[in-house]
């Protein structure tokens, strides 16, 4: 935790409520996200247990797993979401925009023109909690290699086809979830955290209700008080009043409600086996009783989820959001065409490639948020001042100067601002103008601790005349802010195409066996 | 045995019984709780709490006092998780632990089918733990002297009973199972968390770690090791325990058992000192006044009767060392957020802001601290503060103008700014 956000938490325990961390939305939210509660069966992360989801508040669509242990019941469930959730992700295939761009063909060094079709917009899940991402995660990995009827060699539970489609489209939101600054699927805790600081620790902000509470407390409570009640109060019946968000319940409420709910369904299915005569009767019953129970228990979580929207939602949007999101529209763009194409599931474990070209997308993306956050949003950049990675001031003076080393003078002014941060300003140090009218570079030439004064010669920015143009540069009075670092995410280095992955790291993956077709045992 | 030696027995052994009546006059009438791995491993966690080590060291039912102080611990398991667990532990020690066998052969290097050369000795599971742990010792020393005799001779001791010695007194665990092979012997240990595509969940994997060095550990107490030893060229005496053991998972969605051989050296370390600091309990004990106990007076129907006042005077006299990780480890850890919470300790949002807060431990202080004025004056200038002569006698503490140079530029940042989002 830097110090900024620690002193926004001390700040939060003394008003009692949360504080903000952020004066910016730095997340794109989608104008019909898809919100999606999960819970998981305790200690099975793997065997899904309820989800209730939509696009609308006022009408979520619950599905369940009567009894998660059976295999059936579970393929009926993935079906069913399958059915509920590849609608929304398809709806926004069509429509697309298309984008030109050149290549280069290796050979000849020749450039074409080609154009690529890029989505305009794309799906969003939101969930409540990291952990639903997780269990998202594994509900894709579970699913993605389910061989359906119309596999050369179905075996003897095959699946729906939209079952593994379902599966991998879990595992691409996933795996993109991983990605710093990606929107396609985000979890309210952390959206949460990123723009608030609560007066607890991460640790407890991991409890979505505790977390809001913070934002509205009851009237006379604080939010520590408010935050205590959401995570212990119990009703007269021992129920949680703010259940978990999951993916795992309450082990209290699984005790007293839901083994017994699922015993009797047991029964109901024995003795509809039997052929009992009002056996379906029975059976309907135990079925409404759980989606009663589990609906009661998701309830509160899904109301919870919409309440951060309209939280995040009352913050203006960053300026870099649309950028972002056209990575994410690529993102889904990207899958989209992949599965057009007939290509196999995701792979269970990366190839040594494809495992070094994620890292270094997320290392150049956690990079690049980190940038386009500090120039969206002063608390961020406040943080980059603290660190003395940037410094903000006023200009004091302009002094026009010229590099004559050339054949023709070029502009070289020196620009002096009073400053109160403490840069890591060595001498001849290149920084970087946030904020102005185009890219500016400069470099320090004197810094004057004492007095505050950073002198900096502006190198480039300043158009192609013997004089530079008018309003390229700040005037004395104005303010500005410089960067350390650079304002533009350096390209890494390039790696090879997967069939020459050299021998050190494994060889091509295609002279290793392939593993997808191995058949999975299940519980 | 000298004179001087049996005097010094017979103090030891004076001082240890009463240390053991202290122990028992602060859990009052309560039975005493067992010290099982698991609770020993979480000692492990927050090594500073003295209320932990000194609760822990009674005996005493910290669940009990909990709710008896009005913040009961969230703790439970979900019978559908116990159930897991006992599933699958019951199909790997179905047909003579065939399952089972099956990842421990080829973590050995031993052909399959050689069920001949393997001993599951008899360790008497029904009788008393003591009588357990010295069947488990005898079945132990055979196991090792056989498999030493014979390098193709194996023994599967199942759920052993093991003897550690905790703050002067016996505590018994019972690992899943113990294997000895060519002299050494290995801690195996159950759990049903799924290890997919070759990885599981790494705080799972810690925990059992945790609880697997406790019974290394006991088991280098049985073995007659009292310090740190293992390096790979010292394996130390026949017996000894390996310092990797296995963990026996299912794999991805199914039930088939898998092993992975875990290196348990650093919990071992971490154990040992923190059980180390256990023995020195009485120190903790002298610090308390006499007369307190932790006792609940239960009445005859199991409710507690103490009264909550003097039972929370009493928690209090024992300082503890409040992380918000105590949440999710200790049942006390709600009243000890409690007590952080009106004590204003900056150590309610974490352990790591410490750092950066110096000398002011309470959110009071780091809060006046920051209102103390504006940015500071005269930034940190290296040339003056080395030399002491020009150094100004008002210079306020580093952490302080830092702190208070962040709170100026958190209040530039947000006074442009309408706080519409947290209030309204």
């Amino acid at each position: 935790m830097s110090l900024l956000t620690t002193l926004a938490r001390l700040e939060a325990i003394r008003s009692g409520r949360a504080e903000p961390l952020a004066t910016v939305l730095h997340r794109h939210l989608a104008d019909r996200p898809m919100v999606l509660v999960p819970l998981a069966t305790a200690a099975e992360d793997g065997a899904p247990l309820a989800v209730l989801l939509g696009t609308d508040r006022a009408e979520p669509r619950l599905h369940i797993v009567p009894q998660p242990l059976n295999r059936e019941r579970r393929a009926e469930f993935l079906a069913a979401l399958a059915d509920d959730l590849l609608p929304y992700l398809d709806s926004f295939a069509a429509a697309v925009e298309l984008i030109e761009g050149s290549e280069k063909e290796p050979a000849t060094g020749e450039k074409t023109v080609t154009t690529r079709e890029l989505c305009l917009d794309a799906p969003q899940l939101i969930v409540p909690n990291v952990g639903s991402v997780r269990h998202l995660a594994l509900l894709g990995r579970a699913t993605r290699f389910r061989r359906t009827a119309e596999d050369p060699d179905p075996g003897p539970y095959p699946a729906p086809t939209r079952v593994p489609l379902l599966g991998r489209w879990l595992t691409h939101l996933t795996e993109r979830a991983q990605v710093p600054g990606s929107s396609l699927l985000l979890p309210m805790t952390g959206l949460l955290a990123r723009h608030w600081a609560t007066g607890q620790s991460l640790l407890e902000d991991q409890h979505l209700a505790a977390q809001l509470a913070w934002h509205h407390p009851p009237a006379g409570l604080t939010g520590a008080e408010a935050a205590e009640l959401a995570e212990t109060a119990r009703g007269t019946d021992g129920r949680l009043l703010h259940p978990p968000a999951g993916p795992a319940t309450d082990p209290r409420f699984d005790e007293k409600l839901l083994a017994p709910a699922i015993a009797r369904f047991d029964a109901a299915q024995a003795a509809a086996r039997q052929g009992r005569p009002d056996a379906a009767v029975d059976l309907a019953a135990a079925v409404g009783e759980l989606r009663h129970l589990l609906l009661e228990v998701l309830l509160p979580t899904w109301t919870d989820v919409w309440r951060g929207l309209d939280l995040l939602r009352a913050l203006p949007p960053g300026g870099h959001l649309a950028e972002r999101w056209e990575s994410d529209r690529w993102s889904y763009t990207g899958h989209r065409d992949r599965l057009a194409a007939g290509e196999p599931p995701q792979p269970r474990v990366d190839d040594a490639v494809t495992a070094a070209r994620k890292l270094a997308q997320r290392e150049r993306e956690q990079v690049r948020v980190g940038v386009q956050e500090a120039l969206d949003d002063p608390l961020a950049m406040a943080e980059r001042r603290l660190a003395g990675e940037a410094f903000s001031g006023v200009v004091t003076e302009l002094e026009p100067a010229y590099d004559t080393s050339g054949r023709t003078p070029k502009p070289r002014p020196l620009l002096t601002v009073h400053t109160t941060d403490r840069p890591h300003a060595d001498l001849g140090r290149e920084v970087h103008r946030a904020s102005g009218p185009a890219a500016q570079k400069a470099e320090v030439v004197a810094f004057d601790a004492a007095a505050g004064l950073i002198t900096v010669r502006v190198v480039n920015g300043m158009g192609r005349k013997k004089e530079p143009e008018a309003g390229s540069l700040p005037q004395p009075g104005e303010p500005v802010t410089f960067t350390l670092f650079e304002l533009a995410p350096r390209q890494s280095a390039p790696l090879p195409e997967p069939d020459d992955t050299p021998w050190t790291h494994g060889g091509p993956p295609s002279a290793a066996p392939r593993s997808a077709s191995v058949s999975e045992e299940w519980a | 045995m000298s004179v001087a030696d049996a005097r010094l027995a017979s103090t030891m052994n004076v001082s240890l019984t009463d240390q053991a009546r202290r122990l028992a006059a602060l859990r009052g009438g309560a039975e005493q709780r067992g010290l099982d791995a698991r609770a020993l491993a979480a000692l492990a966690a927050n090594p500073g709490c003295r209320r932990r080590a000194v609760l822990d060291a009674a005996g005493v039912d910290k669940g009990a006092v909990a709710g008896r102080l009005g913040r009961p611990a969230p703790f439970g398991r979900s019978p559908f998780a116990i159930a897991r667990g006992t599933a699958f532990e019951a199909r790997l020690k179905a047909d003579d632990c065939a399952a089972l066998l099956e990842p421990l052969r080829r973590h050995l290097g031993l052909p399959p089918g050689d069920g001949d050369r393997l001993d599951t000795p008899d360790l008497l599971p029904r009788s008393g733990p003591a009588v357990r742990a010295a069947r488990t010792s005898e079945a132990l020393a055979e196991a090792v002297a056989a498999s030493l005799a014979d390098p193709a001779l194996w023994t599967l001791l199942d759920h052993p009973m093991l003897r550690l010695t905790v703050a002067g007194a016996p505590a018994y665990l019972e690992p899943d199972a113990v294997l000895v092979h060519g002299g050494r012997c290995t801690v195996v240990e159950i759990k049903s968390f799924p290890v997919l595509d070759g990885s599981a969940d790494p705080a799972k994997v810690g925990a059992a770690a945790r609880q697997a060095a406790v019974y290394v550990l006991a088991l280098q107490e049985a073995a007659g090791l009292d310090g740190p030893s293992g390096s790979p060229q010292d394996p130390g005496p026949p017996g000894s325990p390996e310092l990797t053991v296995l963990l026996v998972c299912p794999q991805d969605f199914g039930q088939r058992p898998v092993a992975a051989a875990i290196d348990v050296r650093r919990e071992l370390a971490t154990t040992r000192r923190a059980l180390a600091r256990l023995t020195r309990i009485e120190e903790l004990l002298d610090a308390l006044p006499p007369g307190t106990s932790f006792d609940l007076a239960p009445d005859p129907a199991g409710q507690p009767t103490r009264p909550v006042a003097e039972l929370t005077a009493a928690v209090d006299e024992v300082p503890a060392v409040y992380g918000p990780e105590c949440l999710s480890a200790c049942e006390l850890g709600f009243h000890c957020r409690a007590q952080a919470r009106a004590a204003g300790s900056v150590e309610q949002i974490g352990r790591g802001v410490r750092a950066d807060l110096g000398d002011l431990r309470t959110v009071a202080a780091v809060l006046t601290a920051c209102a103390g004025g504006g940015i500071p004056a005269a930034p940190r200038d290296p040339a003056a503060a080395e030399d002491p002569a020009t150094e100004d006698p008002a210079v306020e503490d580093p952490a302080t103008a830092r702190l208070r140079y962040a709170a100026a530029l958190r209040a530039e940042a947000l006074s442009g700014v309408a706080l519409s989002g947290a209030s309204g």
